[in-house]
């Protein structure tokens, strides 16, 4: 097993290199001039060629990527062009805010979709899987800006139950926290629910019907063991996988739930910064969110091993 | 269903423990999230409404865009014109303690000429030296006469942040910015909010009566309206067109607005590469059949609901620089139909850019049927806006549809767009007459002079067109009922002095 992670962790060294690569010179791809939109309204020439030179625009840009890698090195990723603050600075304040929401919406959507996958393979054409098709298919098929203006205006506007927006660290105040994390959590699990209780439901249909499952219930377990120790045990790996996938992908920034929400996490960031093409924060956030992908997928890997002994050998 | 249901039972028992503001909060919403917050670095509209809290000015401006004393409390101008010397107001104090006088001045003025990274190099590139007359007296000596200093002083050049601040932190003060204003920098979380405190040694305290004021940035603005009906906010800024008669209608919202010094309109390439080689930036009479074929009120009530102000020249018609003589001209298709025959041509097509905003869409939309109607066919082009600006500097365009956020002095709508060879003439148009009188005007101090040059060149410009004039956005603001004192500026700035939230 260390082995097994060790060769993993050796393989995303190029990974992450190549990627960081590949972003910087897609950035540079981008039309536009970073110190037009960074001048101001009056753009005076002046400025402009000071800042060219600050920021080593006019160097070619492999230079420009190796200062920027020779930084990342030194745990230095470089400075918000448009508000000074450092890119790790910027990082260790949206990281904690991005991790919850994936969290809490990873826990929405598993909380959701999963027992509707269960459900609806175990109760087949009848109106239980019926009807967790159709909640799981709307839950996918309404847009989230939609549902989370709705929502404010319900639950924020008319009942006052929760605040409309805003973000409050757990460590200050953990309820405050929840609250205001429930809505956009809410929008967007219940969109993600719908991918998962697809994927337990045919993972259960195709476990319902093999061998130890009859055996399981010719010894005469009660049902519901038969169900969740035998059946749902071995059909969660395929569903590890995605739910590992969404949440690689949660983390990366739900740039319109963050939006609607004000909740300040990767997704507003990045696309600030793409429009003020500002580009450390750009690349420093890409980096994050590759790494913790390369992480989930390692994470993948390991619960794979532990929830089914036949794939520790192979 | 179920999940549902239990989110909602959730939602309810969590909602007992509804937390409430501090009573002396004002949480404001702002369309966008600000830039650096150094007066000297800073680029951003939306930036300079959290300075209007947190650095005072030279000097300020009135509703009626007058330039009245803040810092300073009084100045005059030498005979020459070439000499500006000011007198400063006793026992300031920036936030960090450290005193205001002479020196600071100096040391402020001389920061926005040489810092690196300063976007305020041209704004006072008209001071060669700044002496220290005594530490309540400060003289500035031009290199020529600029009649539009004292405005520059009334915006981010003239705010005043601490020396010892500054010169500690260099590029990092926009961290943590000390300035002289009312409210204190605290915390910045980026797209999240800035918070700050009142200073207790502000010289007008007793006009100040929040303890905090938080600054949240939230660019949706239905989401920003909803907030501001659920009580998450006091205050919000720059509210859609489409919310007004909603939030009028709504008994525990206000609204306030202020026809903006800005504006909107079509810049035309004059001359600026090959691409300026088409008859709407080659002949001055389809530019003026395109104006006409404009209809500038129905262009205000489709796209912004009859918010907006129509105008037809760099300032609003509210303006004391508007040239009453040169009003509005009604469409008049038949007419800008006769300019296209009388030009050798009966069909135009011509390419016009415009930003991917649904407003600006919608407004180019609206030109491109009113223009089909005179006989003209609009190509839109949609772009990013920093693609836009970047193709329109190039020279890479027909015309633009783009506006200017404004400035107090006239001279700020109008010398960088219009005179030869200046930062902002992206159209490359060039008249030397119209040259003449801008810098007259530039160079005079007396108003009634300056009045006269402007109302010469309008007349040039209106019927050259390099810019074709649309319409002046309306700052809209909407709070709670609670709130009183608020004064709205054309400037759509939030300035606090005197609001108040009543219990």
């Amino acid at each position: 097993m260390f082995e097994f992670i060790l060769r993993r962790l050796l393989i995303a060294v190029p990974t992450v290199l190549l990627i960081s690569m590949f972003v910087f010179g897609m950035q540079k791809l981008l039309p536009g001039d970073p110190v037009l939109a960074m001048a101001g309204e009056e753009r005076d020439p002046a400025t402009l060629d000071a800042l060219r030179l600050k920021y080593h625009l006019n160097d070619p840009i492999w230079q420009q990527y190796l200062y920027w890698a020779e930084g990342a090195l030194h745990g230095d990723l470089g400075t918000s062009l448009r508000t000074q603050e450092p890119v790790t600075t910027l990082i260790a304040q949206k990281l904690p805010v991005t991790i919850q929401l994936a969290l809490m919406s990873l826990a929405v959507a598993l909380f959701i979709g999963i027992p509707a996958g269960v459900l609806s393979a175990y109760r087949k054409g009848t109106w239980v899987d019926w009807l967790s098709n159709v909640v799981a298919l709307s839950g996918l098929s309404i847009p989230n800006f939609w549902l989370g203006i709705m929502l404010i205006l319900l639950v924020s506007v008319r009942l006052g139950w929760l605040p409309a927006s805003g973000y409050v660290s757990p460590w200050t105040d953990p309820l405050t926290s929840i609250k205001t994390m429930l809505m956009p959590a809410f929008v967007l699990g219940s969109a993600l629910a719908a991918a998962l209780m697809r994927h337990t439901r045919s993972a259960m249909l195709g476990v319902l019907k093999s061998d130890y499952v009859r055996t399981a219930r010719a010894k005469g377990l009660p049902e519901r063991t038969v169900l969740v120790k035998h059946a749902l045990r071995n059909a969660l790996v395929p569903v590890v996988t995605v739910a590992t996938l969404i949440f690689g992908e949660l983390l990366g920034g739900a740039v319109l739930t963050e939006q609607i929400f004000t909740i300040p996490g990767f997704g507003k960031l990045v696309v600030d910064a793409v429009f003020s093409r500002d580009y450390a924060v750009v690349q420093g956030i890409v980096l994050c969110t590759a790494v913790a992908f390369i992480a989930m997928n390692l994470l993948a890997d390991v619960a794979y091993r532990l929830l089914n002994p036949r794939m520790r050998v192979a | 269903m179920r999940p549902t249901k239990r989110f909602l039972i959730l939602a309810a028992a969590l909602s007992f423990s509804a937390q409430l503001a501090h009573a002396a909060d004002l949480r404001i919403g702002l369309q966008e999230d600000p830039d650096a917050l150094d007066p000297d670095q800073a680029r951003t509209f939306v930036g300079r409404i959290v300075f209007a809290s947190l650095c005072d000015k030279l000097v300020d401006i009135s509703p009626d865009l007058k330039i009245v004393p803040m810092l300073a409390t009084g100045w005059a101008w030498s005979d020459d014109g070439k000499a500006l010397t000011m007198t400063l107001r006793k026992g300031v104090t920036f936030q960090d303690g450290t005193p205001f006088d002479a020196e600071a001045v100096k040391y402020n003025i001389t920061r926005s000429q040489t810092f690196d990274l300063s976007r305020r190099k041209a704004e006072v590139k008209s001071i060669a030296s700044v002496d220290v007359v005594d530490p309540y007296t400060v003289k500035f000596n031009l290199s020529t006469p600029d009649a539009t200093l004292l405005s520059q002083l009334a915006d981010r050049a003239g705010m005043m942040i601490s020396p010892t601040a500054a010169q500690r932190e260099g590029a990092d003060f926009a961290l943590n910015p000390v300035c002289s204003g009312p409210f204190k920098f605290v915390q910045r979380v980026q797209q999240d909010k800035i918070v700050l405190e009142k200073y207790a040694g502000y010289y007008d305290a007793d006009k100040i009566h929040f303890d905090r004021v938080i600054f949240r940035p939230i660019p949706d603005t239905t989401v920003r309206l909803a907030n501001l009906r659920a009580g998450d906010l006091d205050l919000i800024e720059r509210m859609a067109p489409t919310d007004l008669a909603s939030a009028k209608a709504d008994p525990k919202l206000q609204t306030a607005s202020a026809v903006s010094i800005g504006y909107q309109g079509i810049t035309v390439n004059i001359a600026n590469t090959d691409q300026a080689k088409n008859p709407l930036g080659q002949n001055k009479l389809v530019r003026q059949a395109l104006s006409l074929a404009i209809d500038r009120d129905a262009l205000n009530q489709v796209v912004f609901n009859g918010a907006f102000a129509p105008g037809n020249q760099p300032f609003p018609p509210t303006s004391p620089w508007y040239d009453k003589d040169l009003p509005i001209q009604p469409r008049d298709v038949a007419k800008a139909k006769a300019l296209l025959k009388q030009a050798g041509l009966d069909k135009v097509s011509f390419e016009l850019q415009t930003a991917n905003s649904p407003d600006a869409q919608q407004v180019a939309q609206v030109i491109q049927s009113m223009a089909a109607e005179a006989g003209m066919d609009i190509k839109i082009v949609t772009k990013e806006f920093a693609t836009m600006l970047k193709d329109q500097t190039a020279g890479a365009y027909q015309a633009t549809q783009v506006g200017w956020s404004g400035r107090v002095d006239p001279d700020g709508n109008l010398y960088g767009f219009v005179v030869t060879g200046a930062g902002l003439n992206d159209g490359h148009y060039s008249n030397p007459e119209v040259d003449k009188l801008m810098n007259e005007a530039r160079l005079s101090t007396d108003e009634a002079k300056r009045k006269t040059a402007y109302d010469a060149a309008q007349k040039i410009l209106l019927d050259e067109l390099p810019i074709i004039y649309l319409y002046h956005p309306v700052w809209l603001w909407a709070s709670t009922a609670k709130l009183q004192g608020f004064v709205p500026y054309a400037d759509g700035m939030i300035r606090l002095q005197n609001v108040s939230l009543k219990n």
